[in-house]
This record gives C-alpha cells, structure tokens and sequence, in this order.
C-alpha cells in the first residue's frame, strides 16, 4: 500500500489575487509499514500535504498514486481511500459528540457502511487496542481525562482499519506522562498492527525518538528527507527554517567542541549516555 | 517586596448536574491551595493535565470565585464585585490558542481594544500601542492582518494586548503548547523580557518543563493540591517523584540523572549544558 506523491502542487484561491503555493512541486514515496515524521514551522505546509493523503484536498496539478491508482481518477472511490488513511486531526478530542464512548467509536464504522454487529466488534477492537478499559465504555466522552479523550478519538479513526495513519500534534497539550503514553500507543500499533505512521509534530524530541525517518518541509518544498541522525545533523539549517534539534543535539556538539570525542549524532537520551560513558573511559 | 497574589485555603468545586440539572456530583478541582507571589517574581506552574492549574489561573483575574477561601490580587479580594475591574487590569491572561484571543483586523487596532474599553483617552491609547508592540518585538507588523502572522506571532500579539492594558502581573496558560520551536523560543523570549524590563510580575503555565528552568520559583500541581514548591533547581533535582506526578524534566538535566545513576560525579538538579559540561571537565 505504498503512496507516490509525483510533482504535487497545490494553490489555495486559485485564480484569484490571494493565490498562494501551499504546495510547490512535491515528489515523494511512502512505502508500507514506515514510521514518517513530518515537521516544518507553522505554515510550511504540512497540513496542507496530509490533507492530500486521503483525498481531503486534491493537487492542483502533479498526481498522487495509492497502491498503485491514481486518486484523481474520476472512477476512483475517495471513500475507499479514507478507510485506507486514517487522518486524525489536532485535538481530535474536539470531535467527540456522541453520549458515550462506545457509540461515539461506532459511528464511523456504521458510516463506513458496516452492519451494526461488525461495526460494534471493530470498535470493541480499537478501544481495547488504545487501552481504554471497559468500564469506561459506556460514560459520556465528556467525562474522560484529556489523554483518554484523545485514545477514544484515535480509536475512533483505528475502527476504520486503516493501513496508513496520520496524526496532526496528537500530544499538543498533554502533560510528558501523557505524551509517552500515546506515543508508546503509536509505536505499538506501529510495530505490532503493521500500520504505516505520518507524524506531525513539533516536538523535536518525539521525533527523535519514535520515527525511522524524517521529511521536514520548508515553503511548500521538502528541505530534507532523511533518517533523524542525518536530519538533526543540520541543525543549524533547520534553525534558519524555523525548527530546531533536539536538545540532546546540541548537548552533544557542546561537548564536543570542549575536546570530548562524543557521537554528536546522537538525537536522544540513551545514544547521549551511551556516548558520553564511552567518550568518558577512553 | 509587596504581594501581587495571594490566595488562603483557596477551594474550588465544580459541580457535575444531569440533564435536569440534579446534582450528580462535586469534582474539587483546587484543593485548599495557599500560596503568595511577590511582585516581579517570575512564577511556573506544573502539573499533569487535570491537577488544577488552568482553575488556579483563573481565580487570578476573576474569571472563576473560590467556593471556599479567599484570592487576594494586589491586595484585592477577588470575590468582591466592585473589585472586578481593577483585578482584571491588575492581572493579565493570554491563553492557548492565539486564534481565540485576537479579534482586531489589524495588529494595532486589536491591541489597542482593550485599553479603548478601559476608556483610556485616544491619544494615550495609541502610546500604549506602540509600547506594548515594541515590548515583543511586533512593531514593524502593527498595519499587519493578524491572519498573516505566524503561531508566535500572534501568540506575542495577543500579550501585548494585555500589556497595553497595564497589567501588574500577567497569567499565561500554556501560551506555548500549539507554537512550532521557533514560535515557542519567540513567546519564551518575550515572556522574559516583560519580567526583566518591564518588571511585571509572570505567572507561566505550561507543560514544557525547559521553559520553567529561569523561573525564581516552580510550584508543582498534584490533584488540585500544591505538591512541590521551590527553585528551578530544588524540583527538577526530583526526577522520579516528578515522573510519578506525570510529569518530566528539562532534557539536560534528565541526561545529567542518568550519566550520574552510571556513576559520574554529577549534582542533582543541573539545568543547563554549561552546568553540565563544566561539572563533565
């Protein structure tokens, strides 16, 4: 189920004096069962891509081919698509309407067209797999703590069985315990339902910590693409664009120039440790 | 120095009703919580989502009124209606999402609204304006639309709204958590400045811990209850019972934990790479 972006351009207000390139010439590849960091300042142009992931928004020109087929087709069934990429918004909790939690996990199966016993066992399935216990099933939505509104509304989109998932900042606003823990969630459906992660983030650290590779999109243009060592390896470029290293990163080059031989590729804690012990003993 | 803030076995119950409104239950989000602040401190405030922090914060301009106890805001109690506006001049709140606080169409005109309607004259108004636009750092955008600025430069807007407004002390809860890192570091800066420069006491809620570490004093959250209390220093030197209240500390100084747990002879609590390089030579 790989995705084939092939020079993508997107125009909001085309054809009007506010036109402006939200996309500008994209070209990239998503293969089955990566874990794809997207980050890039505010404006950059990362929503505005992940809206094109499940025919949310469609290029103005370029093409983009899921497994294969080309969205854009106009025998193409859009429908299909979004059971297939799963888009989970920023503060998806905001979304939550219905009168309890189950039924609100329902809804989109039942939408999708399943009948009403399916429907009710993928949702049974996607909130065991987010971690909400059962007796939480059935209290309203509205009763829950934030991260746990937030697992509810990830289940939500998970009763889909979605190949691909994308999340816009699911940690933007919860407390470190917090992120952890839908972090962790993550990488386990990652790892375990072999589902295809795109992660939006700010969070330089996350990054570094959960993902195999990193796209960093600057301008509507992609500015690098790469693992998070060769990424953050730039930290001084990401900086001009907004963005920044992890803290470790420049933990690591400080002590570097100070004459100890550390790995100043190092993006997160353990690699520091690990580095500055063995840096250490020599 | 004087008290800016003060709250006495501050209580706060919100009460749950159902559909027809019988009482279902009583959540007591602030728990007997006393505390004061100086004027021109720099304050942060931890705690996990839920703890009580967003609550607390606002007792401090009067948007909520203790179910029990008493907040005093430059010397004001809070539950006194005709204190109501000079508590809402005396202290200043900028919230999350930048959208939600800017209402102007342009730059100037939405900083100039709320000292307008503290009916300061024209002339003064547009003083304030500049100032306060010059304070963060936005002067050259004041003929701007809010729409074409980035997260924190609206963020920084929305604060020189309140200091146009001649804020003593200014409440900001988690200004920070929707800005990408360079937005972040823009807000950050700013928020220091006010507290270097300009003297106004600051209130920084927020749950990235490094943005606390120039605080003079940290109080931590834990079940509407004020859990840890101290310097920078003195609660980030607690990394597990920090861990245990879901929180975290600065990166630095998480790595620092760590590297003396394998043995180095480290100090607790080291909150910056120089701290940490110089105690590593």
């Amino acid at each position: 189920m790989s995705i084939i972006l092939d020079h993508v351009r997107y125009t909001y207000e085309s054809g009007t004096t506010h036109r402006s390139d939200a996309l500008k010439d994209i070209s990239l590849k998503i293969d089955d069962g990566e874990f794809i960091g997207l980050i890039g300042h505010t404006g950059s142009g990362k929503s505005t891509l992940v809206q094109h992931l499940n025919g949310l928004l469609m290029p103005t020109s370029g093409s983009i081919y899921f497994d294969g087929k080309d969205i854009s087709d106009s025998d193409y069934d859009k429908k299909e698509l979004r059971r297939h990429v799963g888009l989970v918004f920023q503060y998806p909790e905001h979304q939550l309407f219905e009168s309890d939690v189950f039924s609100d996990v329902v809804f989109g199966p039942r939408n999708m067209g399943l009948d009403k016993k399916a429907a009710e066992l993928t949702a049974y399935k996607a909130l065991e797999s987010v971690g909400i216990p059962h007796d939480l099933f059935y209290v309203s939505p509205f009763d829950l703590s934030g991260g746990q509104k937030r697992r509810v509304a990830i289940a939500g989109v998970l009763a889909m069985n979605p190949d691909v998932l994308v999340l816009d900042e699911p940690t933007a606003g919860l407390d470190p315990a917090g992120r952890d823990e839908i972090l962790s969630l993550i990488k386990k459906l990652h790892d375990e339902k072999k589902i295809t992660v795109i992660l939006v983030s700010h969070s330089m650290e996350d990054v570094a910590n959960y993902v195999g590779r990193i796209i960093v999109m600057n301008d509507g243009m992609i500015f690098l693409d790469d693992t998070p060592k060769n990424v953050f390896a730039h930290y001084t470029e990401l900086e001009d664009i907004g963005l920044s290293a992890p803290a470790v990163t420049y933990i690591m080059a400080a002590l570097k120039k100070k004459g100890l031989n550390v790995d100043t590729g190092a993006t997160t804690i353990d690699e520091a440790l690990y580095s500055i012990l063995g840096a250490l003993r020599r | 120095m004087k008290d800016i803030l003060t709250t006495e076995n501050l209580t706060f119950d919100y009460i749950r009703r159902d559909d027809e409104g019988n009482v279902e239950g009583i959540t007591t989000a602030v728990d007997n919580v006393s505390l004061d602040v100086k004027e021109g401190e720099f304050i942060a405030i931890l705690g996990a989502n839920g703890s009580g922090k967003s609550t607390l914060a606002k007792h401090i301009n009067a948007i909520l009124y203790p179910t029990e106890g008493t907040v005093y805001v430059d010397g004001k109690d809070t539950s006194d209606d005709k204190n109501l506006w000079d508590v809402r001049q005396s202290a200043g709140m900028v919230f999350q999402n930048p959208d939600n606080q800017i209402i102007g169409q342009i730059v100037e005109e939405d900083v100039g609204f709320g000292p307008e309607n503290l009916g300061v004259p024209t002339k003064e108004i547009w003083e304030r304006v500049e100032e306060s636009l010059k304070a963060v750092h936005m002067y050259e955008y004041r003929k701007k639309s809010p729409n074409r600025l980035s997260g924190g430069q609206k963020q920084r807007v929305s604060i020189a709204g309140v200091l146009a407004m001649h804020p003593k002390c200014i409440v900001l809860d988690e200004p920070t958590a929707m800005l990408d890192p360079s937005g972040r570091k823009e807000v950050i800066r700013a928020i220091r400045a006010l507290n270097d420069v300009e003297k106004i006491t600051v209130i920084l809620i927020t749950h990235y811990m490094e943005e606390t570490i120039y605080a003079d004093r940290i109080f931590v959250m834990d079940k509407g209850r004020i859990a840890m209390e101290g310097t920078p220093k003195e609660v980030f030197s607690k990394v597990e019972k920090l861990k245990r209240l879901r929180l975290d500390v600065p990166q630095v100084t998480l790595l620092a934990h760590e590297l003396k747990k394998a043995g180095l002879p480290l100090s607790d609590g080291i909150l910056t790479t120089e701290e940490l390089i110089c105690q590593l030579s």
